[in-house]
């Protein structure tokens, strides 16, 4: 449990972070909260520690044209509590409050948790029903994805050398929106045996608007549209939205581990897409 | 001379703080990793990759040169060291010789191979990665079952059949039992291999002075007399010239009830390079390679009555005892037989215990030690029995306990169980649910459809280990007791507490026996240099072995400060009370300073008196101490995906009688979250190919804070007649009554589906597939 060498460097500003990494074999820290383990199980031995906690602004979370942008440097806790967040995006605030344990969420950033992409992680979830979008820099200059284009698998992202996550874009909620994050949690590590997130939308007593994310029943988490489809312009009844959730592991190639089979976590996908809908729903005006 | 003022309020039986907690919630305590010494080296240990495997050769040479590196050691190299002792025997016991470093073989996945000594403990750990070992991997086998079948890869060459020993048991006439029986039920019942997961993993500091020959270690242990004396013959070392200490202990449960490679292997590292070295266990080599608890496999057949009236017991176990004998290994297994009957009245009992060797770590005592398992299956076999009759499981248990008439009573596995009230905690816990208003609630709820069980467990204990003759390394434990030459007075026990508090309950009894401030006690602990010869703290008998031990050693004292006081108040007739010696015809006193002041400057003895103001006592307990007591658990199971909700835990424990309060509260809610782990969440998953899928806790799941549920816990008190404070024991009870009480109540809620039996851990997909393929796991 104890690390290679590495070098370490803390720079104040986010030019100076970009030219370290531009570099080469330099790796971004953030929390340290999935890396730094590896790093003591010797399973990654970067030479180069680029660690983003200091650089100035990279923390900020801000409204700006009826979008939250929140800094990679934003922690869990940050997040979950802001009041800007649970105000105007509670789906992100509430995944938040559900990652790990309180000394994960005071040290975990969002930019590491979705720069990691671990299948099991809680944000991908409310991600893909926020449709968020992930703004890149490098040294190079500055891109910005969706999310289905940035979760290119299990632990693969779309970043390239050099390029760090500088925010997460998502947009205001609506007021009578109705949000839910519903998960199963793997009692060990505390991640996602599956989680659900659902935005919901009412007008005129029918469902107007569903999206529906899903992580840790796959290699990388997903938009389960067919659930959304399903949903839309129905009145939203229990009945509804079991039919709805059914569909959520269709074509799915589920996970198994010791703590949920393939066939298990198909059938807890249904039930928390159930749950997060039911609740996101009884949520909505 | 001052009249009396005494101290009226006794401190045994209140609720008081632990002296130890200030330096412990402050971070102040000492850890074996808060040790640094001038020139200190550090080691880490190269350990198999593979569950068996040959070793065709080990190249250490690039290690060696890596700038740092002060040696490294092989299995040749460490030779003349005798093996990891075992202090269990069993008749035909096969013990496979155990090196603290293997040589030509590795039999388990972290089999110590190679140790790096560094200047720091980065370089011994790279060093480690340049080491190369050219492995033969051979195949494993980690399931006892399996490793008894014909073919099956053996563990060690020599013995093909994987089987360490076989022990047989029996009492009263078991033949007899089952043919006159009008009903029998049979059942297999699994108790998983789990991990104890101290909060501070092993280490060990050792220092060689080698002008003295003496060799020091600091080790984190529950029994650092016992360490001395074998680590010294395991390293030839004349025993008064190793000193054992033991800093702070962050938590055994067990796993530190025992003598590993490391230990020895560190005072022959120190040795070696006349420079002290420091070795800390990793989590991940605390899972791999300190002992696992627990891991069998059971055949249970009860013998009945149409009435519920039991006649017999019947018990084949198969016990995982992993690669190699560890210090108790082959005995923990022959604690379940003992207390197989439970608290009832079975006359007629046998049992075979097949001991295993499979490519895993070594099981030995954790927390309960043998005692869970035998609770585990006689409340469950309790409960099937209750579901074949269509008896209320209360009843049955009530109908067949032992009689509070009925003590001591001779069981029919040969122990004298010394006190007991068996019905009284069963009909509190009853209460406290209030029992058939709840079955009515489970009858609605159940037709509407939820899943809600009721599970009782009534358990019964064997501990405060216990009276010589039936131990491995004498029961007794001891005690000195001093007063200063100032009055204040220092406890020293040989027992060696590591979070259970004695230094606060000992302190209690001192304070009461000498009517001094508990802030005038101390209790010093744990280093073979200063304390005189001790046993150790395990198997539930700190307070109930070593409590005595202080309790006579201070009789003994107050024996001498009497006759120091008859001759400072030249009187005949005194009592110690109050911090004083008091004259009963005067009411003239002198104070225990000045009585030990006399005592040291000794201007003047008593009569065929010594000077000074100390006393010794070993104490020998005649008998074990029997607890017992009775849990309650209502859960519900969410139809929808098997995770079970304990929505009450009620725990009546009677431990005879009560010290602290505070601490028996600890101590009860820490014993069942253990048993908690253990009925939902813990296993120790190794894979055929010997590699432990659980290997750290991202994994493996002990419960945390908030899955833990309220626990409402309350006592009876039956004291115990073995030891003059009639305390029992109480480390192990939660985690005993715990584990059986959850399964039957998860088993009581499934019920209706068909459902008599759940092997732990009870995980959602395993209930949810029981609840959805209608009974059929
Ligand atoms: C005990 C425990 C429990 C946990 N439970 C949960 C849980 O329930 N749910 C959950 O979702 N997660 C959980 N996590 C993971 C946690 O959320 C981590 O915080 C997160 O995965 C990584 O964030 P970090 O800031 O710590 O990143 P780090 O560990 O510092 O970095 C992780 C990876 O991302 C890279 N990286 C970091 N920041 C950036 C950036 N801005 N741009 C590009 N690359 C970057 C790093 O180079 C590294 O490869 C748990 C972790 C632990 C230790």
């Amino acid at each position: 449990m104890i690390p290679q060498n590495f070098e370490y460097s803390a720079p104040g500003n986010l030019r100076d972070a970009l030219a370290l990494l531009a570099g080469g074999n330099a790796k971004v820290l953030a929390g340290g909260m999935s890396l730094i383990p590896l790093m003591k199980l010797r399973l990654a031995a970067p030479e180069h520690l680029v660690d983003l906690g200091r650089v100035a602004d990279l923390k900020s979370i801000r409204e700006e044209g009826g979008t939250i942008r929140i800094g990679a440097t934003a922690t869990h806790y940050d997040i979950e509590s802001s009041p800007l967040v649970r105000g105007k995006c509670p789906l992100l605030a509430e995944a938040a409050s559900n990652i790990g344990d309180v000394q994960v969420r005071n040290m975990g950033t969002i930019g590491g948790s979705i720069a990691h992409a671990d299948p099991a992680a809680d944000y991908p979830a409310s991600f893909l029903a926020l449709e968020a979008q992930v703004r890149i820099a490098s040294a190079k200059g500055e891109r910005t994805v969706t999310i289905e284009q940035f979760l290119v698998d299990a632990l693969t992202t779309a970043l390239e050398p050099g390029e760090i996550v500088r925010e997460i874009i998502v947009p205001v909620e609506p007021a009578n929106a109705g949000v839910s994050y519903q998960k199963m949690v793997q009692p060990a590590s505390g991640f996602a045996i599956v989680g659900a997130a659902a935005r919901v939308r009412k007008s005129g007593g029918k469902v107007a608007f569903v999206r529906v994310g899903v992580t840790g029943l796959a290699a990388k988490a997903f938009r389960a549209t067919g659930v959304e489809k399903l949903l839309e312009g129905t009145s939203g009844s229990p009945a509804d939205v079991q039919k709805a959730a059914a569909v959520v592991s269709d074509g799915a190639d589920a996970n198994t581990d010791l703590h949920a089979s393939a066939s298990y976590r198909l059938q807890m996908a249904k039930v928390y897409t159930a749950r997060a809908l039911t609740q996101a729903l009884s949520r909505a005006s | 001379m001052a009249t009396t003022i005494t101290k009226t309020e006794t401190l045994v039986g209140k609720r008081i703080r632990r002296q130890e907690d200030p330096r412990l919630i402050t971070g102040t305590a000492t850890y074996v990793d808060d040790i640094k010494m001038p020139g200190m080296h550090h080691a880490c240990i190269l350990r198999s990759p593979h569950g068996a495997a040959k070793i065709r050769s080990i190249d250490i040479k690039p290690a060696q040169d890596l700038p740092g590196v002060a040696a490294v050691f092989t299995g040749k190299d460490v030779e003349g060291v005798g093996p990891v002792p075992c202090g269990a025997s069993l008749p035909g016991l096969r013990v496979p010789p155990h090196a603290i470093l293997a040589k030509d073989r590795v039999y388990f996945i972290g089999h110590p191979v190679a140790v790096v000594v560094a200047t720091d403990r980065y370089i011994a750990a790279d060093a480690l990665d340049l080491i190369e070992v050219d492995y033969e991997p051979l195949p494993t086998v980690t399931d006892p079952e399996k490793a008894l079948a014909a073919g099956a890869p053996a563990v060690h060459p020599e013995w093909p059949d994987n089987t360490a020993f076989l022990y047989h048991q029996e009492g009263g006439d078991p033949e007899t039992a089952f043919k006159e029986a009008e009903v029998v039920v049979k059942q297999r019942i699994t108790s998983q291999r789990l991990i104890p997961t101290a909060m501070e993993t092993r280490g060990v500091v050792a220092e060689y002075r080698s002008a003295e020959k003496s060799l020091t270690l600091y080790s984190s242990t529950q029994i650092p007399h016992l360490l001395r004396t074998l680590v010294s013959q395991m390293l030839g070392l004349a025993e008064n010239h190793l000193r054992v200490i033991t800093p702070e202990v962050g938590g055994g449960f067990g796993s530190k009830l025992n003598v590993y490679a490391e230990e020895a292997l560190m005072g022959f590292v120190a040795m070696k390079i006349g420079k002290p070295v420091k070795w800390i266990e990793s989590r991940r080599e605390n899972f791999q390679c300190t002992i696992h608890g627990r891991g069998h496999v059971d055949y249970y057949e009860v013998a009945a009555k149409r009435d519920g009236t039991v006649l017999g017991l019947r018990l084949k176990l198969i016990q995982d005892l992993g690669a190699y004998h560890q210090l108790l290994t082959p005995a923990i297994p022959t604690l379940s037989v003992l207390m197989m009957p439970g608290l009832y009245k079975f006359r007629n009992v046998t049992a075979d215990i097949v001991g295993v060797f499979t490519n895993c770590v070594p099981t030995d005592a954790y927390r309960g030690a043998g005692r869970p398992e035998a609770t585990h299956g006689i409340e469950r076999m309790m409960d099937l029995l209750a579901a074949e009759l269509k008896m209320d499981p209360a009843e049955l248990r009530l109908k067949n306990f032992i009689g509070k008439d009925e003590f001591p009573y001779a069981t029919a596995t040969g122990l004298s169980y010394d006190s007991g009230n068996y019905a009284e905690p069963l009909k509190k816990a009853l209460d406290l649910v209030d029992y058939h208003k709840l079955r009515q609630e489970q009858k609605q709820a159940k037709a509407s459809g939820r899943l809600l069980g009721v599970g009782i467990s009534t358990y019964g204990e064997i501990c405060a280990f216990g009276p010589s003759p039936a131990t491995p390394a004498g029961g007794w434990e001891s005690a000195t007791v001093k007063i200063e030459p100032s009055g204040k007075v220092t406890v020293m026990t040989g027992a060696s507490p590591h979070g259970q508090g004695e230094e606060t309950t000992f302190a209690q009894i001192a304070a009461d026996e000498l009517g001094v401030p508990i802030d005038d006690v101390i209790v010093v602990h744990g280093d073979t240099a200063v304390v005189q010869y001790g046993i150790g703290t395990f198997g539930s008998r700190g307070t109930a072995v070593g409590g005595p031990a202080v309790y006579y050693a201070l009789q003994e004292l107050k024996k001498k400060i009497r006759k120091f006081g008859e001759m400072l108040l030249e009187t005949t007739d005194v009592t110690v009370s109050g911090g004083q010696c008091v004259d009963n015809r005067t009411g003239k006193s002198v104070s225990l300073a000045q009585i030990a002041g006399a005592s040291y400057r000794a201007m003047k003895l008593p009569p065929n008196t010594e000077p000074g103001m100390v006393a010794t006592y070993f104490w020998e307990p005649p008998n074990f101490a029997f607890p017992f007591g009775a849990h309650i658990v209502v859960s519900e199971v969410d139809r929808e995906t098997g995770h079970v909700e304990i929505k009450r835990y009620v725990a009546v424990d009677d431990c005879g009688n009560i010290i602290n309060p505070l601490l028996v509260d600890g101590q009860v809610h820490g014993g069942v979250v253990q048993g908690l782990g253990q009925a939902l969440y813990e296993q120790a998953v190794y894979d055929d190919d010997g590699q432990l899928i659980t290997g750290e806790l991202m994994d493996y799941a002990i419960p945390k804070a908030s899955m833990v549920p309220w626990i409402e816990s309350s006592h009876t008190i039956t004291p115990s007649p073995v030891n003059p404070l009639g305390v029992k024991g109480v480390g192990e009870a939660g985690t005993i009554g715990c584990s059986p009480a959850v399964v039957n109540s998860v088993v009581d809620a499934l019920s209706h589906l068909g459902v008599k039996h759940i092997d732990m851990p009870m995980t959602p997909e395993k209930l949810w597939n029981l609840v959805h393929q209608g009974g059929q796991a």
